[in-house]
């Protein structure tokens, strides 16, 4: 036997080598991932004095052209140039924290709340009160308060937002013979309605994990106030607490009307239902319109606000804003400062909305005569506002959203059980490391 | 063997035969200082890039789990001692149903997709008729991106109009079964896709042993009047023995690997929590936490260690006995 195995033992022991080398490969590449995370980021040039760089996260058509409209007017304007480096949205807010660090462009598209403060409390951005002392006649005092960092200086300009709520058919409503609810109770007593009648009565769905945190926002906000999740999400309030866990009980009342399919689908998924009038209300952001290509189903779609159950009324909407910051670098470069005050004008602002009409414009005097009537409710939901809070994911560490709260809340929808003490001994642990 | 093994081989061999006498250092010099230049080279430059992009971020990485660090000012790195660890085995819920995941997986492959493997690779070397083409098919699946992998699993898959809820009558009703969504039934459809790589994988190693082993072992094998059953398993399978303990080795491998498919379904979340994809969730992206993320790829690393020891060790241990 020895004998006859030597002819072959050659190519044998290539192949092995080679299997090896692959193995070896791979598993390598697990103790690099976890040293090398960062890679070089979006890039960026230094800057020119007689002009300015500007990142760009809007790489989807409509966003990116709208952006080009804003930049070109600029430079119209000032005859300043902009050099724009448009990155992928995923790719710039994966790398944003080796982009800051490395050569950043003078000023970038990012979100208002704790994921603008914690970048600006590590000294990575540049104020903007000089700016502000411009534009500040332009805003109301929630956008305002959105744009200031934990020191108290401006940071922020917003461009636009956008609000959750109920989305709903006009059509199916009338139909049927429903009313917007004004109260909790009335949301429960509708969905049983609703359910009797064969919709799905809320639609849902959390696959990506990240949507079901605006049911878990706009019912801690209802009931326990918007300071409270604001300090909740900065964790200067404990998760370990009655306050919370009410949140997950008055929720696991509404748990049996919402769609069961939640964990399988994506929103654009249950955005289709809603279009075909199998669901019946859908709690989402508004750029759900975005899923309704055929102009009837759009023109047929109307909104209303998440209904009161405890304090505050509806006073706090949850309308995550897009804009503008400053950073560090290009706070020395004049011709960015004057970019950054030109977004917080109706002008720019206008300018945007031309292209992307999805979204409200920020600034007043933005022209909305031009909109459509569903953009005109929600521009005076959130004109109207007291609060304005920013989503879980951007008011909170994006590691407790991203690792702690999908988790936790998949598995909520699952099968309605809740450890708030484990919650509280994350947040604890990610928050330290900070 | 090692090249210093083969020169001293070689020179006691010429010693013996009346060669060249020593020179007065004591030590014989066959190389030439061009000949020792291209040496170190071609071995430093493998060693270096060796260092550098693998034992230099592996210790980092160590090092790091040990900290509680931003990722952003290297000032803000602070020790944790063992916190990290503590944290992942008593606080982080998705840790200890990845490590069952891992171990499911494991199990999977090597019962289901390995086997698999060796009998697409036994039939495929039976001179059937257009052969190449079916093992081009099979291993296809290898070569394809995380991306088209994603799409072809959502046609099969989909709830409300995906094949498989089509076949079984259940598509757009009540009881169609959400294959990606239930996480009940998830990780076997994410192992079901993952088997469908991993076959093609295998089969094509096995297929390259399978045409080493020496036609005259079968032959011998059917004078002495064995079947094809016996022929194949008392004969040609001890055979490829060598090839074998590789297959063994990427099984596991590619178990405590198993990412890109529950990757592309929910980014493994909701029922497929793996090790690897709870090193990416805690190391890349915003969502950072590197001491966190570092500990948990040193789990990983410590488990993946073991198989590769054990292949390490019976691979040169045999050869240096021979």
């Amino acid at each position: 036997m020895p004998a006859s195995i030597d002819p072959f033992a050659r190519p044998d022991r290539r192949t092995i080598l080679k299997s090896l080398a692959i193995g070896a490969a791979g598993v390598a590449g697990i103790p690099l991932l976890a040293a090398c995370t960062g890679g070089t980021g979006p890039g960026g040039g230094p800057a020119a004095s007689s002009g300015l760089t500007f990142g760009s996260s809007a790489s989807d058509e409509v966003p990116k052209n709208a952006y080009k409209a804003v930049t070109d007017a600029f430079e119209k304007k000032t005859g300043k140039k902009v050099a724009t480096n448009v990155v992928p949205h995923n790719d710039f807010q994966n790398k944003i924290n080796s982009y800051l660090q490395g050569s950043p462009d003078d000023t970038f598209t990012w979100f208002a709340g704790y994921r603008m403060q914690f970048y600006a409390g590590k000294g990575l951005l540049a104020p903007i009160d000089d700016v502000w002392e411009k534009i500040g006649g332009n805003y109301s005092d929630a956008l305002k308060k959105a744009s200031t960092g934990p020191d108290g200086k401006m940071y922020f300009v917003p461009n636009y937002n956008y609000p959750w709520g109920f989305f709903y058919r006009k059509s199916l409503w009338a139909e049927k013979g429903y009313e917007v609810p004004a109260t909790f109770d009335a949301l429960k007593t509708l969905s049983a309605k609703m359910k009797s009648d064969g919709l799905i009565p809320i639609g849902f769905a959390d696959k990506d994990g990240w949507p079901a945190m605006g049911t878990f926002d706009y019912i801690n906000m209802r009931l326990n106030g918007y300071q409270f999740h604001v300090d909740l999400c900065a964790h200067k309030e404990s998760w370990d607490q009655k306050k919370v866990s009410d949140v997950f009980d008055t929720w696991k009342a509404l748990l049996p009307f919402q769609d069961p399919g939640a964990l399988g689908q994506t929103w654009q998924d249950a955005a289709k239902s809603l279009g075909s009038k199998k669901t019946g209300m859908y709690l989402l952001g508004s750029f759900v319109t975005q899923q309704f290509t055929d102009p009837a189903v759009l023109a047929d779609i109307d909104f209303f606000p998440f209904p009161e159950i405890a304090v505050e009324g509806r006073d706090a909407v949850e309308a995550p804003i897009d804009g503008l910051l400053l950073s560090k670098k290009g706070g020395q470069n004049q011709a960015a400062r004057d970019f950054m005050a030109f977004m917080g004008t109706a002008e720019a602002q206008n300018a945007y909305a031309s292209v992307d009409a999805s979204n409200i414009p920020t600034a007043k005097g933005a022209d909305l005569s031009k909109f459509t009537p569903l953009n005109k409710k929600t521009a005076d939901v959130i004109a109207n506002a007291k609060h304005i809070s920013q989503f879980f994911d951007r008011d909170a560490l994006p590691a407790m959203a991203n690792n702690v709260m999908i988790p936790a809340l998949q598995s909520f929808i699952k099968d309605g059980t809740i450890d708030v003490k484990n919650l509280e001994a994350q947040a604890k642990a990610l928050y330290a490391a900070q | 063997m090692s090249i210093t093994s083969q020169q001293t081989a070689r020179a006691s061999a010429s010693r013996a035969t009346g060669g060249p006498p020593r020179t007065g250092r004591g030590r014989v010099r066959r190389l030439t200082k061009r000949d020792r230049i291209v040496l170190s080279v071609m071995v430093g430059i493998p060693t270096l890039i060796q260092l550098v992009f693998v034992w230099l971020p592996t210790v980092m990485s160590i090092g790091l789990s040990f900290t509680r660090w931003n990722g952003l000012d290297l000032n803000d790195i602070k020790a944790a001692g063992t916190d990290n660890y503590q944290f992942i085995a008593q606080d982080y819920p998705p840790f200890w149903p990845a490590m069952q995941h891992n171990l499911l997986w494991l199990v999977f492959l090597a019962l289901v997709a390995t086997p698999l493997g060796l009998l697409l690779a036994v039939l495929l070397d039976q001179n059937i008729r257009g052969s190449k083409i079916y093992q081009s098919i099979f291993f296809a699946p290898v070569m394809l991106s995380l991306a088209l992998v994603g799409i072809i699993w959502q046609l099969f898959y989909q709830r409300d109009n995906g094949l498989l809820n089509f076949l079984l009558g259940t598509a757009g009703t009540p009881q169609a079964v959400d294959w990606f969504g239930d996480s009940s039934v998830n990780i076997w459809a994410a192992m079901v896709a993952a088997t469908w790589r991993h076959a093609g994988y295998v089969m094509l190693l096995y297929l390259a042993g399978l045409k080493g082993v020496d036609p005259s072992l079968r032959e011998a094998a059917s004078i002495d009047g064995a079947n094809a059953f016996q022929t194949f398993f008392s004969v040609v399978f001890p055979a490829l023995r060598p090839v074998n303990i590789v297959i063994v080795v990427i099984t596991i491998i590619e178990s405590l690997r198993a990412f890109d498919v529950v990757y592309v379904i929910n980014r493994g979340t909701n029922g497929l929590e793996l090790l690897s994809a709870l090193v990416i969730q805690n190391l890349v992206g915003e969502g950072q936490v590197i001491g966190v993320g570092s500990a948990l790829a040193v789990v990983l690393l410590f488990i993946s260690l073991v198989p590769i020891v054990f292949y390490l060790s019976r691979t040169f241990g045999k050869e240096n006995k021979a």
